[in-house]
Parts: structure tokens; C-alpha cells; sequence
């Protein structure tokens, strides 16, 4: 309606100039109030930009290092089931900081294909499929023939029929996944039998031992799978594990839209950009479900500090400080001596050009207002004194 | 005068080793004897205490520079090693070099062609790893043996120990392009440079004695450690010398190399640690600087300063939000230096004339470079000669500028700028209001206080950390400083339907330092207006209360509505920050200032109190209370019945026994609510009910909880579990699942708990204290980690976030550049401008 107008202010955020719009329309505004509230938002808009100089680094360190010692240390919130626990809590924040591997509770959550998501049949159906499913499960009895050196297994025929699991199929599987053995079919029974001309016994009990653990069927790590409608009528499938990259070979998952809650499966699967997007949300929960307030903008800053490498830097000694420029500034964190030794042999330079370095050696740091280092132009007179 | 300023003195530091030469260079003595002092108590020459080193008794000058202790900064010694000795903390790298050059020739173990092929493909971690493993030599086509290090600083080559002696000659054979190919810089660190024949005995200053009370002399753990050191090659060089069989020689010569590995690091895994006499190891260097009471961070990064103070804080709600009262004896001993000139001569000549003990006074005037104290014999001699240009030292009045602290220091509203506020007593007095961004309060918590002297620190203090620059907090726009207690029920009282006289409104405002009245227009005043007479004239504010009802103020008048926790509270005092958007810092806080004060003269005025009595419950609340908790008890034995039958309906994802907990666990939760809802609803507004209704402290649940009912202790969101056998405490019948049993605790805290109650809250309890024990520590490690990871990246003059090696992190703050402590909760309110300009058409 008011394109021209906008047109003038095109400088302002997009966000705010749709918001300015949007609220102009339900407030039916005349081209001049529009005019007149542009006008005081780009007035507000620019008396609060932020200064050069400011340490917004530190900023953003205190606010998360004071709203940190508010929070609960390990609240554990569960997703539906009570075995698909969350870490949340400080502990959660600590981890995703920290850059760790692994989380102490890998979940996923995997949305599906639109021929998939509206009926709850053909999404437990997925959710089946993803599920690990382990030998013990299937079977009955596990048996140690010891005088044929061998074990027997005996299969739980109903459950297979759920899992839809065949003979056929487990003895293949079988017999690729172990070593070692020959594998048979006979009857309601698989007896394995392992290979060798001299078989002790504890061979026997180990293989037996190895069976049971063994996965035949779904994605490892995926122990809990939990189809739930969401407020728009699709189903959505949450699980524990982190295996993106083997969930997306299944049939009926929507891999675009599926995430789950390690940052580096993210990175790899999806790219950097996806990565810090899933550190900011993993952090803004942690932080919404403790009942606290960051602004996003502290949020967005640390995950941009943690991934604008292209790669993901935990905040530890390994990470975002080792790559710091200056020996002093490493030096103080942790392991001094390393540091230290390391630029000897270097014969590293410190151009002291970050903040602890100069507060070692007693001089203004170059942030807010001990960054300017340009003197007031004085007359010859004064200048010609002082060099005197 | 211009004044020489000085903007950096250093600019940068180069790491290197130190060569012999070097070494030799920068000492000005040879230690050769491991003695100290002689007969008379003097510094032996040559010995490890030796005065050219530097002095550390008072009235001694150091024959280097002429200096006295104070000034002198000591001076490297050395001193001639028998035989060399490796450095224990280049042993890996000595290893490493080793293997990458050949043990024949001395080249390193490549091609030239395959360098630069090599070099692009490897860091230098993996080259190390690479070239070590080739097994001949491209150039004089020797066999390399395997380089191995045995124990902390012996050097093995297929089985053949390798003398430091060899591993030094060895290493000056290689060339220099050679190394560089390992990032090695020949220029700052040749490798031969690694084994020590020359070896640098630190400054007297570095390892002062102690003179202990019975006049003996401690020596500092270096001392003692050098001293093993130079004996030790005293006597190799004797033996040496002498012609001692090589065993002789070469158990000596371990052992110099034992005392210099403990000289550098006396807490390496295979080597017994040096010790004192007592038993106790020595702490040499490497102690000395890691770890946190070590150089860098207790020293380096650490720093401790004069003109400070620090004592226990108390409460004084008359004093405003950016003053701190400091008792007379630390305003008498923190000073201001002040400049003398024409125009404030006269001013400052009668501090001086007051001296050191009577109040406003001065401690020292500093003539011409001179420091010289007041006292009654000098006061009239100084007053003669002090002129423009000198300085006085004078004590602190009201309105100088100081930066006042709370540990830990967290946030930046940690460490705020207040005004001197000199009062009597012993403590330092702040405004209960400030209490918040300093997290403190009044059970025994100390707090420091400094003194700027420069102007530009004052003046820097008094722009960016006075309190009124910090009520916004930048953690999410929301002003951490606001009206608290008493202040908000106060004006809650006086807003919601409080009638006064024009007299009493006139003495109350006046009271609180307001001396316009013409918004009292009748006889009768209703509080309303009261509130108003605070209010600019051209203020408009829409706001809400805490029960999401309108406030309206309109040209200065509190129309419709009335103020509570969400319009003059911490964190969402939307009217304090309306204020502070619409007339800045300064006028900000004076209307905080006077609304708090509004609110506690009312309070004081009118009377308020609370007594056990207000919750007390009357008798029919009591039985409907009782027919409830009947009613819940009832419904949960039948589930507990439908569960031992088998008939209870599973809820998805959950067990049977987790659905009945879940069950039972909502049903309690439910209770507990129903009976707050009755305990606010059956009880007469009470002084305690004011409070939680206007936001001031307190809630309905805390009043319940009282009163009425405790509620389910829940241990992680589970009811207790069992610890012994099928029950929770052997006064319970096995198997039960009733509420009581399991940690419910129907009656309220005035009444009093069971053993059992009371046992079951003290689980929770205790939980909640481990929690606290355990996070302290742990958070304040991921602040540390963040601040010291965060602490160089700034906003640059293109408004770019970069860090200290000019690596952009953001092209533009937040995507849009907003200030959040200086915009409205991290936003720019689109709604409140559309509705200010439609309504001012």
C-alpha cells in the first residue's frame, strides 16, 4: 500500500519495516501517520544502534555466565517416554559449549513424507523400521550345546511376525554380521557354529554372549521410537540416537526437515549454517525451560564465535582459545608452560593486540574507550614544546 | 604544561630461547661458589646471593645501577656448566629432531624436491610424524636408528645412550633452512640452544629471603635449588679436573641433570620431587607460574590496587540509588588527589589547615614531586609553600565520584559508579533498591569501594557506570533496577483506592522531595493523584498490571488503574523503562528515586505489619479444605484399587506403575492448587495477601504452604521412592501407595509435620542444597571458559563484530546492529510508536 514510502527506508531492517507494515494495515493508518511512524522508528532505530568499541564479547560472556549460576544442574525432562530422557539444564549448556562429540542423550526427531505423515498406521510403521531390534528380543532361548559346540537358537515366532522379520532374512543377516561362524537354518532354530578345528567351550559361551547383543534390524543407537501427532495433525517421530545419515535411507522420512541434537552429525549432514542454527535452538530451550532470559541476539553471537571457522569450536582450551593469535592470551587461560615452550621454538610474536595481554603488562586495552588512539590535533606551539 | 601521555609502551613481544651468548650478555656476574653470605652477614661475590644480581636489604645499593631496593630490578647471573645438561621441557621436541635429521651428516631426512611436495601435504605436527619414520638418509644414504626418550630426560638411539654433549653437537651441524622447514625459527631458537652449558641464574629480586623473627635468614625454594645446582658442578668441575674415574664423573654429572630437571619442574611423573628438610617439595618454577594462585593468574591477570576499601553492608532507603554512605573513618582515609590553581587555593588550604584527623581535611600535599604528610608541626610550612600546580590530598566528600564492587562479580552491574555519601557508623550504606544487580543483601556480605585519581577515570566512572547508565541490563533489555518491598506495596496501597487529605498529600510528597502540588486540585486527593504529582506533565504510558489490567496514564495523571510489580518492579517495570526511554538517564532515576521513596513514606506513614495471624484460616474454608483432601484421597485409593486389579486403562509410552504415579501425582498437584485457591479466597486482605497481590514479595502458594498444606516433595519430578523394602520407612505398611507414605504432606508449616513429614521434606531439602553445591563451581567454570574465549571480540568502527585477529564473527551486531541495553527488551517497539503517534493526532 505504501510501497514508495517503505521504498525511503529500505536501510532498516526488513523484519522491522514487514512489522511497521503489518501494524499499519490493522491500525488503518493514513500515508502521513505512516510516514510519521517511520520516521520515529528510524529515529529509535538508529539512537539504539550499538557503539564502536563495545566489548560485546564480554557482554555476552556475563550474560550467560550469571544467568549460569541460577540454573538447575541436571534436569532431565522427558519426552514422552519415560526411558527417552533429555539432559537439560546447566549440564546441557555446558555440553553444547564444550563442542562435545557426543551428547549424553542423543534424540532425534524425524519428520515424514506427506504420503506418511497423516496416517498413524504408516508412521508407526516407520517408527518400527527405525527401531533397533536386537536378538534377545526376538527369541526365545538361547542355547549352549556344548557337546555339539554349537548354539541354538530359538526364535520367538510371534514377534518376528510383528517385526516383520523372516527367517530367511535373519540368517543372512547373520551370517554377514559375524565372523567366524557358519550359520544354519533348521526348523523353528538357527544354530551358529563357530568355525575352527579346536573349539573350547568359552568360544561357544562368547559367541552365544555376542548374539544376543547383535543388531539385526533398524538403525543403531535407536532403542525408543515414539510416533506423536502435532497440533497440525502430522506425525512426528521422536527417538533416541543420532544417526541421521542411515534414518534418512528409510523409506517415508523427510531427511529435509529431520534433525537431531548433535551439532557435528548436523554439520556434516546439512552444513555449518544448519549447525549453528541447532546450537541456538538446543541453547534457547536450556535456557527457555529454566524459566530464564537471554536475549537471541547473546545466543546468536556464541554460535556464530563457535562456527564461523566452518567447522564447530567448543569454548575449552582446545578450542576457540588455541586458536587465539597471541601467546599471553593462551598462556593465561590453561597450560601456561605449553604455550609458552611452543612459541619459543617459533619464535612467535605477540602483538599484544587483544585485552589480557595488555592487562599483563599494565596497559590500556584496546576496547570501548581505551581504543581510540588518535590525540587532538594541537597547535605548532604545543607540539614543537613537547618535543622538547 | 602539556603532559607526556603515553599510549602504549609495548608493542610487542618476541618468544625465543636464550643462546649461551645471550646469556653471557645480560649477566653481570659469574656465580661460582654455592655460598651466601659471610661471617658478617654480607653477600658473598660470586655466591648465589651476590648484591650485583640486585639488593634486597633495606639500605644496601645495588652496585649495577646505583639503585636502592625499591627501584633496583635485579640482573641475570650465570653460570659455566661442566657438562651440559637437556632442558626438561624440550626433551619431546630434542626427541623429535632427532629422529627428522640424520644421525650421520646432520640433514634433515628429505630431498629438496620432496620438502616442498611434503610441506604442502602435512601440518607440521604430521610432518614431524612423517619424516621420523624415514629409515635412511637421502643424502649420505645412512641407516637412522630409533629415537627414544628413556625415563624424563635420557635420550636412547638403538639402544645407545646419546650424550647431551653428542645431541649438542649434532644439532650445530644443522642448517637453518633445514629447521624451518618445522616451523623451527633458527633466528629466536637453534636447537643446540635446548641443551644448557651455559645456564642463567635469576635476579636476587625474583627469590627474595625472609628474615625471620629470630633474626635467621629463610631463603626463598629457587635459592636452595640453585645452590644444589652450583655445588653439584663445582664439584664435576673438581672432579674433572682431578682426573675422577668417568663413573665418578658421570653419576655427578646425573645428578646436575636431576637438580636442573627439579629446578624447572619439581612435579614430573619419574622423578622423586626435591624437598625441604621438613619433607615438604620445593616449589620451583613451573609451579610458580601455572595454575591459579601461579604468575600468570594470580599476578599477571590479577592485579591488587590502592586507595580501596572494604567493609559490611547495611540498608538505607533514604539515601538515593546512586549514592553509597561511607562511614567517616574510610572517608578520612581514602583521598582524592586535587590539583591546586588559582581558583580553588583558598578552598583547599582549609583541608590542610583540618589536617589528618579532623574531618573534612587533608592527608598529604605533594609539593614539586614531593610527597609530604600534614601533620600539626609541618601543616604551617606547607600552607606557606603550596601554590598553583601542587597536589593535595584531601578526604572524600559528598558527591565525589567512587566505583563500588559486590564479588562475584558477574555481570557488569557488579561494579557500578556511586556518588560519596559520607555518613556516621561503621558500614557502608547503599539503597536497598541497588541490592539486585549487586545480588547482595544485608546477612553479613561485604562489598569494596575505589577511589578513581585521575580525572579521566572519574570522569570515565561517572559517564559509563554510574548506577542510572545500568538499569537496563543488557542480558535482555529488561531494567534490573527498580522498585522492591516495601516501595511496591506502598504504592500499591496508595494507587488502588487510597483517599488523603490535601495536607496529608502535601506532607507526604514533600517528604519525599516533591514541591510541585498543583495536581492536588481538591480537598480530598485520591492516591491516584498523589502518584501523578511525580509524573513529568507531557507523560504518556499504556501499560498493565501483574493481573493484566489496563494502566493508563495520560498528560502526567494516573487515569485508570493502579502500579504494582510489572510497572514499577525489577525486570518488567514497563512504566520505569517508559520513563527512562521518554527523559533519559538523569530524570530516569530521579522519578525511580521519588516514586520509591512515595512508597515507603506511605508505608510508613499509614502503617503495615505482619503477623503470624494472617494465616490463620477461618472455620468453614477449613471444612470445605477437608472435604477436598477427602475427596482426592478417596479418588486416589480407587485408582490405587483399579491398579491392583489390573483394570487400570495404560497411558501411552508409560508403564502401568508409571501411569498410576503420573496419576496420582497430577491429582496431588491439583489438590495442592484447589486449596491455594481457597486459602486466598477465605482469608480477609491480610497484610501477607497484600504483598503477593501486589508483587511485592511472596506468593499465594508460599501463604498456602503455610497455612494450609505443604504439598508432594518430589525428588525429580517422582514422588519418593522406596529405600527399604517395598516401603519408603518402616512406619509404613509394605506395598503402600498412599499419598502420606510417599512424601505428601497434607498439613501446613504452622501446624507442624509428622517425623515422617518432616523427614520426606528434609530428602527435598537436601537435594536442593546438593544442587546448589554442585553448580557453583561448575557454572562459574563455563563463565570462565566464555569470558576468556569472548573477551577480545568488540564491535570495530565499521560496526563489524571482530576478534583480536581482525576475524569478522558478524558483519552487523545481531543482524541489525540494536543495542540491547539501549532498546526496549531487544526490540524496537513497532506497536507502542503506531499507538503514540495515532493517539497524539
Amino acid at each position: 500500500m505504501f510501497d514508495k514510502l517503505f521504498e525511503e527506508y529500505k536501510h532498516l531492517p526488513k523484519k522491522l519495516l514487514d512489522e511497521v507494515r503489518e501494524e499499519s494495515e490493522l491500525n488503518r493508518l493514513k500515508s502521513d501517520e505512516v510516514k510519521k511512524v517511520l520516521k520515529r522508528i528510524e529515529k529509535e532505530y538508529n539512537s539504539a544502534q550499538i557503539t564502536s568499541g563495545e566489548a560485546i564479547g564480554i557482554i555476552t560472556a556475563e550474560s550467560f555466565g550469571e544467568p549460569g549460576t541460577q540454573m538447575i544442574l541436571r534436569s532431565f525432562h522427558f519426552a514422552g517416554v519415560s526411558e527417552l530422557t533429555l539432559t537439560s539444564g546447566l549440564a546441557r549448556l555446558i555440553e553444547l559449549f564444550d563442542a562435545r562429540k557426543i551428547p549424553s542423550t542423543p534424540t532425534s526427531t524425524i519428520y515424514l513424507t506427506s504420503d506418511y505423515n497423516k496416517d498413524p498406521n504408516k508412521a508407526k510403521q516407520v517408527a518400527v523400521s527405525i527401531k533397533q531390534t536386537t536378538m534377545d528380543e526376538i527369541t526365545e532361548e538361547f542355547v549352549c550345546n556344548l557337546t555339539q559346540q554349537r548354539v541354538e537358537v530359538i526364535l520367538d515366532k510371534k514377534k518376528m511376525r510383528d517385526l516383520k522379520i523372516t527367517e530367511n532374512y535373519l540368517e543372512k543377516t547373520l551370517s554377514e554380521k559375524l565372523k567366524k561362524v557358519k550359520v544354519k537354518q533348521s526348523g523353528d532354530k538357527i544354530i551358529i557354529k563357530p568355525d575352527g578345528k579346536e573349539i573350547a567351550l568359552s568360544d561357544v559361551y562368547q559367541v552365544k554372549e555376542k548374539i544376543k547383543e547383535l543388531s539385526i534390524k533398524g538403525i543403531k543407537g535407536v532403542n525408543q521410537v515414539l510416533p506423536i501427532k502435532q497440533a497440525n495433525g502430522e506425525f512426528v517421530i521422536f527417538c533416541d540416537g543420532e544417526d541421521l545419515g542411515s534414518i534418512s535411507e528409510i523409506k517415508g522420512v523427510d531427511i529435509k526437515r529431520s534433525i537431531c541434537n548433535n551439532p557435528f552429525v548436523i554439520a556434516e549432514l546439512f552444513g555449518i549454517e544448519a549447525a549453528r542454527n541447532l546450537i541456538m535452538d538446543e541453547s534457547t530451550n536450556v535456557i527457555k525451560s529454566q524459566g530464564l532470559d537471554i536475549d537471541v541476539r547473546h545466543i546468536m553471537f556464541l554460535s556464530d564465535v563457535m562456527t564461523n571457522t566452518g567447522k564447530i569450536r567448543g569454548i575449552t582450551r582446545s578450542g576457540i582459545t588455541s586458536e587465539k593469535d597471541s601467546v599471553l592470551a593462551r598462556a593465561s587461560f590453561e597450560t601456561p608452560i605449553k604455550h609458552i615452550i611452543n612459541a619459543s621454538l617459533i619464535g612467535e610474536q605477540d602483538n599484544l593486540t587483544s585485552v589480557i595481554e595488555n592487562v599483563i603488562l599494565n596497559q590500556a586495552v584496546p576496547l570501548g574507550t581505551g581504543l581510540p588512539n588518535l590525540v587532538a590535533k594541537m597547535k605548532d606551539g604545543a607540539f614543537k614544546s613537547k618535543k622538547k | 604544561m602539556v603532559e607526556k601521555y603515553v599510549y602504549k609502551k609495548v608493542e610487542s613481544i618476541i618468544f625465543g630461547l636464550l643462546s649461551p651468548k645471550l646469556i653471557k650478555k645480560m649477566s653481570v656476574c659469574k656465580v661460582v661458589t654455592p655460598e651466601l653470605y659471610d661471617k658478617e652477614g654480607y653477600p658473598v661475590d660470586g655466591g648465589l646471593m651476590d648484591v650485583r644480581m640486585g639488593v634486597i636489604d633495606p639500605g644496601l645499593r645495588c652496585p649495577t645501577d646505583g639503585k636502592k631496593l625499591k627501584d633496583c630490578p635485579g640482573y641475570f647471573g650465570y653460570i659455566e656448566f661442566a657438562r651440559p645438561v637437556v632442558h626438561v621441557k624440550y626433551v619431546k621436541i630434542i626427541q623429535d629432531i632427532l629422529k627428522v635429521t640424520c644421525n650421520e651428516c646432520n640433514r634433515i631426512l628429505l630431498t629438496p624436491e620432496k620438502i616442498e611436495e611434503v610441506t604442502k601435504k602435512y601440518t607440521k605436527k604430521e610432518l614431524f610424524k612423517f619424516v621420523g619414520n624415514v629409515k635412511k638418509c637421502p643424502h649420505c644414504e645412512t641407516k637412522q636408528g630409533a629415537v627414544k626418550i628413556e625415563k624424563p630426560t635420557t635420550l636412547v638411539e638403538s639402544d645407545k645412550r646419546i650424550s647431551p654433549i653428542e645431541i649438542e653437537s649434532r644439532f650445530k651441524k644443522i642448517p637453518d633452512d633445514d629447521l624451518r622447514v618445522f616451523g623451527i625459527n633458527p633466528e629466536t631458537a637453534r636447537p643446540e640452544w635446548m641443551i644448557l652449558t651455559i645456564f642463567p641464574i635469576p635476579p636476587v629480586n625474583v627469590r627474595p629471603s625472609i628474615t625471620l623473627e629470630s633474626g635467621e635468614r629463610s631463603e626463598d625454594d629457587l635459592t636452595h635449588k640453585l645452590g644444589d645446582i652450583v655445588r653439584i658442578n663445582q664439584r664435576l668441575f673438581e672432579n674433572i679436573n682431578a682426573g675422577a674415574p668417568e663413573i665418578i664423573i658421570e653419576d655427578l654429572w646425573d645428578l646436575l641433570q636431576y637438580h636442573l630437571t627439579t629446578y624447572f619442574d619439581n612435579a614430573i611423573s619419574q622423578v622423586p620431587p626435591a624437598r625441604h628438610r621438613s619433607g615438604q617439595p620445593l616449589k620451583t618454577l613451573t609451579e610458580r607460574i601455572k595454575s591459579k594462585e601461579g604468575r600468570f593468574r594470580h599476578n599477571l591477570a590479577g592485579k591488587r590496587v590502592n586507595y580501596a576499601a572494604r567493609t559490611v553492608i547495611s540498608p538505607d532507603p533514604k539515601i538515593k540509588f546512586n549514592e553509597v554512605g561511607i562511614p567517616k573513618t574510610i572517608a578520612m582515609d581514602l583521598t582524592i588527589p586535587e590539583k591546586v590553581n588559582e581558583w580553588n587555593i583558598k578552598w583547599l588550604k582549609e583541608f590542610i589547615e583540618n589536617g589528618p584527623a579532623v574531618y573534612p581535611g587533608a592527608n598529604y600535599v605533594i609539593i614539586e614531586g614531593k610527597k609530604r604528610k600534614i601533620t600539626d608541626d609541618t601543616k604551617e610550612q606547607l600552607l606557606e609553600e603550596l601554590k598553583e600546580g601542587c597536589i593535595v590530598e584531601r578526604h572524600l566528600i559528598d558527591g565525589d565520584i567512587s566505583v563500588f564492587n559486590r564479588q562475584p562479580s558477574l555481570h557488569r552491574m557488579s561494579i557500578m559508579c556511586h556518588k560519596v555519601r559520607v555518613l556516621p557508623g561503621k558500614s557502608f550504606r547503599l539503597n536497598p533498591a541497588v541490592c539486585t544487580p549487586y545480588n547482595a543483601d544485608f546477612d553479613g556480605d561485604e562489598m569494596n569501594l575505589h577511589i578513581p585519581q585521575t580525572e579521566e577515570s572519574r570522569a570515565e566512572a561517572e559517564i559509563l557506570m554510574e548506577v542510572e547508565t545500568q538499569i537496563i541490563s543488557p542480558k535482555n533489555g529488561l531494567n534490573i533496577i527498580g522498585s522492591i518491598h516495601d516501595a511496591i506495596t506502598g504504592n500499591y496501597l496508595l494507587t488502588k483506592e487510597e483517599s488523603l487529605t490535601k495536607e496529608e498529600a502535601i506532607s507526604l510528597l514533600y517528604s519525599v522531595g516533591v514541591k510541585d502540588f498543583s495536581k492536588l486540585k481538591t480537598k480530598n486527593v485520591s492516591g491516584k493523584d498523589v502518584f501523578s504529582s511525580l509524573l513529568p506533565n507531557d507523560f504518556d504510558f499504556v501499560g498493565e498490571t501483574k493481573n493484566k489490567k489496563k494502566v493508563l496514564i495520560k498528560r502526567g495523571k494516573l487515569i485508570e488503574g493502579f502500579i504494582d510489580k510489572s510497572t514499577i518492579g525489577e525486570d518488567n517495570g514497563t512504566l520505569i523503562r517508559a520513563l527512562y526511554a521518554r527523559y533519559g538517564d538523569k530524570c530516569g532515576i530521579r522519578i525511580l528515586n521519588e516514586i520509591f521513596n512515595l512508597g515507603v513514606e506511605f508505608l510508613f506513614k499509614r502503617g503495615f505489619t505482619t503477623s503470624i495471624s494472617d494465616t490463620d484460616l477461618s472455620e468453614d474454608i477449613k471444612e470445605k479444605m477437608k472435604e477436598k483432601i477427602n475427596y482426592t484421597e478417596k479418588r486416589i485409593e480407587e485408582l490405587i484399587e483399579e491398579y491392583n486389579n489390573n483394570k487400570l486403562e495404560q497411558l501411552p509410552g508409560l508403564t502401568l506403575k508409571q501411569t498410576l504415579e503420573s496419576m496420582i501425582l497430577k491429582l496431588l498437584n491439583k489438590l495442592r492448587d484447589k486449596v491455594g485457591e481457597m486459602v486466598l479466597e477465605g482469608t480477609n486482605k491480610s497484610p501477607t495477601i497484600l504483598m503477593a497481590l501486589s508483587g511485592a514479595q511472596g506468593n499465594f502458594l508460599n501463604l498456602a504452604q503455610m497455612s494450609a498444606m505443604v504439598g508432594q516433595q518430589a525428588l525429580g519430578e517422582f514422588r519418593i521412592k522406596n529405600g527399604y523394602k517395598d516401603r519408603t520407612l518402616t512406619i509404613f505398611k509394605k506395598g503402600s501407595l498412599d499419598p502420606e507414605s510417599k512424601g505428601f504432606i497434607k498439613e501446613g508449616y504452622k501446624k507442624g509435620l509428622t517425623p515422617s513429614n518432616y523427614f520426606f521434606h528434609s530428602m527435598t531439602g537436601r537435594d536442593s542444597l546438593m544442587d546448589t553445591a554442585l553448580r557453583t563451581p561448575k557454572s562459574g567454570y563455563l563463565y570462565r571458559r566464555l569470558s576468556n574465549a569472548l573477551q577480545d571480540i568488540r564491535i570495530e568502527y565499521d560496526k563489524t563484530v571482530r576478534d583480536a585477529n581482525g576475524t569478522i564473527i558478524q558483519f552487523k551486531y545481531g543482524d541489525d546492529g540494536l543495542d540491547i541495553s539501549k532498546s526496549e527488551s531487544g526490540v524496537i517497539n513497532v506497536k507502542r510508536i503506531v499507538k503514540e503517534i495515532k493517539e497524539n493526532v
